[in-house]
C-alpha cells in the first residue's frame, strides 16, 4: 500500500514536472534547436529566399576565404582587434573603479549610481550621443583637445582611430561589470586584509595576495562575458560608422547582418554565422582552459 | 596610522570625483545640447550653456518623429515581454525547483545551454521561420518567445524558489492542494522580489532592443522608439539639437525606472556575476 502510494506520488510529480517545464522545452525546440539545425542545413545551400535553394555543399564555407571580394577575414580581423583592446581595458578600468567604490566613504551610493547609469542608456541613443561628441568639427572631444592645446582627432571617422575610440566609448557603458566586481569585492572577508596589515604588508600586497586570487572567478566571468559581448558588437557600428571608414569598423555581426538582410544571401550568411559560432565557442573554451592557471576557486 | 587613512580617503574621493565627472559629462552635454539652438551648437568658440533654454526643440523633435505612436508601440512590446517572462520564468522554474522527475537535470542543462549561443547565430534562421509563417512586420517575433524561455530568468527564479522553505508546499500538499495551486498561491506570492528583477530586466532589454525591431519591423507606423530614433538620425543629419532632444526623451524613462527600481537592477546584475 505504502509502496503504491510513493509510486503514484512519483508519477504525479513527473507528470506535473513536465507540464511546468513544457514552455521551456517548447521554447528550446522552436527558438533554439530548430533554428540552429535549420541554419546548419541552409549553410550548405545557395538561397536568396525567392528562388528555390540550390545545394552547394561546403562551397559557402570555402567562398568566405577564397572569393576575392569576400570581407569575412577583414571583418574577423576588425572584430578580434576590437575584442583584444576592449577585454583588457574593461577588465582593468572596471576593477579599478569597483575597488574605489568598495571604500567606506560618504556619498558612495551616489558614485555607484554615476558609474552604473550609462550602461542602461539605450544603444541607439548611446550611439547618437557619441557621434555628436566625436564630431571632428564641433564635437566636445575635439573642443577639449583644443582647450588643452592638443591636435584635434577624427575619432570614429578615421580608419586608424575608429576601433580604439569605440573601445573607449565601450568603457562608458561598463557599469554592469563594475557592479559585478563590487559584489565580488564585498564578499571578500575583511580578516584576510587585516592579516596582511598585521604582517606589515601594504596595499599592493593586499591587492596581489588577497583581492586578485579571491576575485579571480569573478574576473574570469567578466572577461568571458566581455569577450562574448565584444565579439557581438553590432548596433554601435551599424549606427555610428556603418562599418566605415573604408571598412575599418566592419564588425563581423554587421557583415553578417548585411549579407543576410541586405543581400538576401541566406545560405552564405548562415555559413558565416556557423563559423562565428565556432569561433566564439573556441574562444570561450580557450578562456576556460587558460583559467586553470590563474583562477582560484577556493580549497575544498 | 589614522592620518594615513584619512589621506587615503581623500585620495579616493579625488579620483572618484574626477572619474565621475568624466562619466557624467556626456549626460551634461546631451542635456545642454538638447536645449540649444542650432546656431549655438555650431558656435565658435564653443558655448558651454544655452543663452535661453530652447524648449521648443522637444516639441519639434517629438512631432518630427511620431513619438507618441512609437512610445505606444514600444510599451506594447515591453508589457508583453514583461508578462511573458514573468509567466514563463516562474512557471518553468517552479518545475525545476520543486518537482522531482527523471530528466530534470538534463532539461535544466539544455535551458542553461541556450545562454551560450550568440544571438546573432539565431537571427537568420529565426527570421526565415517567422517570415514563412507570415509574422514579418508584426510584434509576434518580438514578444512571443518571452512566453516560453529565457534562460537567465529561469535560472534566477529557480535559485530564488530554492530558498523558499519546502514546509509550506508540504503542508499544502497534505491539505490536498495540487501543484498548480502551490505554484499560484504559495510560491508565486513569495517570489515577488525576484519577479520584480525579472520585470525590470525585461523592461530594459525590450525598451533598449534595436536589432530585433530592425530585423522584423518594416512599416514605420510600427516602429519602436529605438528604431524611430535611428531613422530620425538618418533623416535629420546635423540637426544635433533635435537629435539630442529626441535622445534625451528616449533615455529618460530608463533612468527613471532605475531610480524607482535600483535595488532590482543591482540584484539582477549581481546574480549574473555570482553564477559564474
Amino acid at each position: 500500500m505504502q509502496k503504491r502510494k510513493t509510486f503514484s506520488i512519483r508519477r504525479t510529480q513527473t507528470v506535473w514536472g513536465y507540464i511546468f517545464i513544457l514552455p521551456a522545452i517548447l521554447g528550446f525546440a522552436l527558438f533554439y534547436l530548430g533554428p540552429m539545425l535549420f541554419s546548419l542545413g541552409i549553410s550548405f545551400f545557395d538561397w536568396d529566399m525567392i528562388r528555390p535553394p540550390q545545394f552547394v555543399g561546403v562551397q559557402n564555407y570555402i567562398n568566405m576565404f577564397t572569393l576575392s571580394n569576400s570581407l569575412v577575414s577583414k571583418a574577423l580581423k576588425v572584430t578580434l582587434y576590437y575584442s583584444l583592446l576592449t577585454v583588457p581595458l574593461i577588465t582593468v578600468v572596471s576593477l579599478f573603479i569597483s575597488m574605489l567604490l568598495n571604500s567606506k566613504i560618504k556619498l558612495i551610493s551616489v558614485f555607484r549610481t554615476v558609474f552604473y547609469i550609462p550602461s542602461i542608456v539605450p544603444a541607439v541613443a548611446n550611439a547618437a550621443l557619441w557621434m555628436f561628441l566625436c564630431n571632428p568639427m564641433f564635437g566636445l572631444l575635439n573642443s577639449l583637445l583644443k582647450a588643452v592645446g592638443l591636435p584635434p582627432q577624427n575619432w570614429i571617422y578615421d580608419t586608424k582611430t575608429v576601433i580604439p575610440t569605440m573601445a573607449i566609448i565601450g568603457l562608458w557603458g561598463a557599469g554592469n561589470t563594475v557592479v559585478i566586481y563590487l559584489a565580488g569585492l564585498q564578499g571578500i572577508p575583511a580578516h584576510l586584509y587585516e592579516a596582511i596589515d598585521i604582517d606589515g604588508g601594504n596595499a599592493l600586497h593586499k591587492f596581489k595576495n588577497v583581492t586578485v586570487p579571491l576575485l579571480s572567478p569573478v574576473i574570469f566571468y567578466n572577461m568571458v562575458m566581455a569577450i562574448i559581448n565584444s565579439m557581438q558588437t553590432f548596433t554601435q557600428a551599424y549606427i555610428m560608422t556603418e562599418g566605415g571608414p573604408n571598412n575599418a569598423s566592419l564588425f563581423y555581426v554587421l557583415l553578417l547582418y548585411r549579407t543576410a538582410f541586405n543581400d538576401q544571401q541566406m545560405g552564405y550568411a548562415s555559413a558565416m554565422a556557423w563559423l562565428f559560432f565556432l569561433i566564439v565557442a573556441a574562444l570561450t573554451v580557450l578562456a576556460f582552459k587558460l583559467s586553470n592557471t590563474w583562477v582560484f576557486y577556493g580549497e575544498e | 596610522m589614522k592620518r594615513k587613512k584619512q589621506g587615503g580617503k581623500l585620495l579616493i574621493y579625488l579620483v572618484l570625483c574626477v572619474l565621475s565627472l568624466i562619466y557624467v559629462f556626456p549626460f551634461f552635454w546631451l542635456l545642454r545640447s538638447s536645449f540649444m539652438t542650432s546656431a549655438e551648437i555650431f558656435a565658435v568658440p564653443m558655448k558651454w550653456l544655452p543663452e535661453q533654454p530652447a524648449v521648443e526643440n522637444f516639441g519639434e523633435a517629438l512631432t518630427a518623429f511620431p513619438f507618441l505612436q512609437y512610445l505606444k508601440n514600444t510599451l506594447l512590446i515591453v508589457v508583453l515581454n514583461i508578462a511573458g517572462n514573468i509567466f514563463s520564468s516562474s512557471f518553468v522554474a517552479f518545475g525545476f525547483a520543486r518537482l522531482r522527475f527523471p530528466g530534470r537535470n538534463f532539461f535544466f542543462a539544455l535551458v542553461i545551454s541556450t545562454m551560450m549561443i550568440p544571438s546573432s547565430v539565431l537571427q537568420i534562421p529565426q527570421f526565415i521561420i517567422w517570415q514563412k509563417l507570415g509574422f514579418y512586420d508584426t510584434y509576434v517575433p518580438l514578444t512571443l518567445p518571452a512566453f516560453f524561455l529565457n534562460a537567465f530568468f529561469i535560472f534566477l527564479m529557480r535559485q530564488f524558489i530554492t530558498t523558499i522553505p519546502r514546509d509550506y508546499d508540504e503542508a499544502a500538499l497534505i491539505d490536498g492542494a495540487g501543484y498548480p495551486a502551490i505554484y499560484l498561491k504559495i510560491v508565486l506570492p513569495l517570489t515577488k522580489p525576484a519577479l520584480a528583477t525579472v520585470g525590470v530586466f525585461s523592461f530594459m532589454w525590450s525598451w533598449n532592443d534595436f536589432i530585433g525591431p530592425l530585423i522584423y519591423l518594416k512599416s514605420s507606423a510600427k516602429y519602436t522608439l529605438s528604431l524611430g530614433l535611428q531613422s530620425f538620425l538618418d533623416r535629420y543629419v546635423n540637426q544635433w539639437h533635435y537629435l539630442m532632444a529626441a535622445s534625451t526623451v528616449v533615455i529618460l524613462p530608463m533612468i527613471l525606472l532605475y531610480f524607482f527600481a535600483q535595488r532590482y537592477f543591482i540584484e539582477g546584475i549581481t546574480f549574473s556575476g555570482i553564477k559564474g
